[in-house]
């Protein structure tokens, strides 16, 4: 079950090794985003699009906002 | 979005998937790194005077005038023990009797804004209520600091000035 986190535990994973991805359309991701965070849009996320990430190291997904 | 996002992930093998749900405008709102183009955009936090006097609610105004002449402000915010802001002290409120408490004579629920604002529309906001300051919190009401008109005009000013020596 996907664990909901707050911006400082993200901090605190991302510096242990965590992938931070944003799920947000390209062009939003391009505009602004996260530092450090990749992009694979909500609309892409399968088995292909995901084979870029390390399956031994969490993952945090996050969007704009809660909505 | 984020959510399904995490579910995906998990469906697809992944065993360790966090959900940050409060997502980029959390994030920005702290003044935490970004990247990309907007990601120079001024913002509130950037100006936002940290040296701003804060008191308790149990605070009585003796006390606090004297705090406020010391340290060059001509008003109060009235946090609680997590730096919450409650209220606000303006100098008209200062002048009550000594006796009188911050909670008694404060402004309740001051306007706020998040340190993430792009300066342009605080100065739009600030222009069109005809004031000259705002306070700055994070998300869940800590105090940042209090953002100046005259400073994110200032700003913005050296920014375009910036940019048309670019052009």
């Amino acid at each position: 079950m996907p664990i909901d986190i707050q911006h400082d535990e993200v901090q605190r994973l991302v510096a242990a090794g965590a992938q931070l991805v944003d799920v947000l359309p390209r062009a939003e991701y391009d505009t602004e985003h996260i530092a450090g965070a990749i992009n694979i849009p909500l609309k892409e996320l399968d088995a292909q699009s995901t084979a870029i990430l390390d399956r031994d190291r969490p993952v945090i997904v996050y969007c704009w906002d809660l909505l | 979005m984020s959510p399904r996002a995490a579910w995906r992930l998990e469906s697809l093998g992944f065993p360790q998937v966090y959900e940050y749900a409060a997502g980029e405008a959390d994030w920005l709102a702290y003044g935490l790194p970004s990247e990309g183009p907007d990601a120079d955009t001024p913002r509130a936090g950037q100006i936002a005077r940290r040296d701003v006097p804060t008191c308790s609610l149990q605070e009585r105004l003796g006390e606090i005038r004297d705090r406020v002449a010391a340290a060059g402000w001509d008003e109060f915010l009235v946090v609680n023990d997590q730096q919450v802001v409650l209220g606000r002290l303006r100098s008209a409120a200062l002048e009550a009797s000594a006796d009188a408490t911050a909670e008694a004579v404060m402004e309740p629920g001051p306007t706020t804004t998040r340190p993430d604002e792009p300066l342009a529309r605080i100065v739009s906001r600030l222009r069109d209520k005809h004031v000259d300051r705002i306070i700055v919190t994070t998300p869940d009401g800590r105090l940042v600091g209090i953002a100046e008109r005259r400073t994110a005009e200032r700003v913005l000013a050296q920014r375009e000035g910036t940019e048309e020596d670019h052009d």
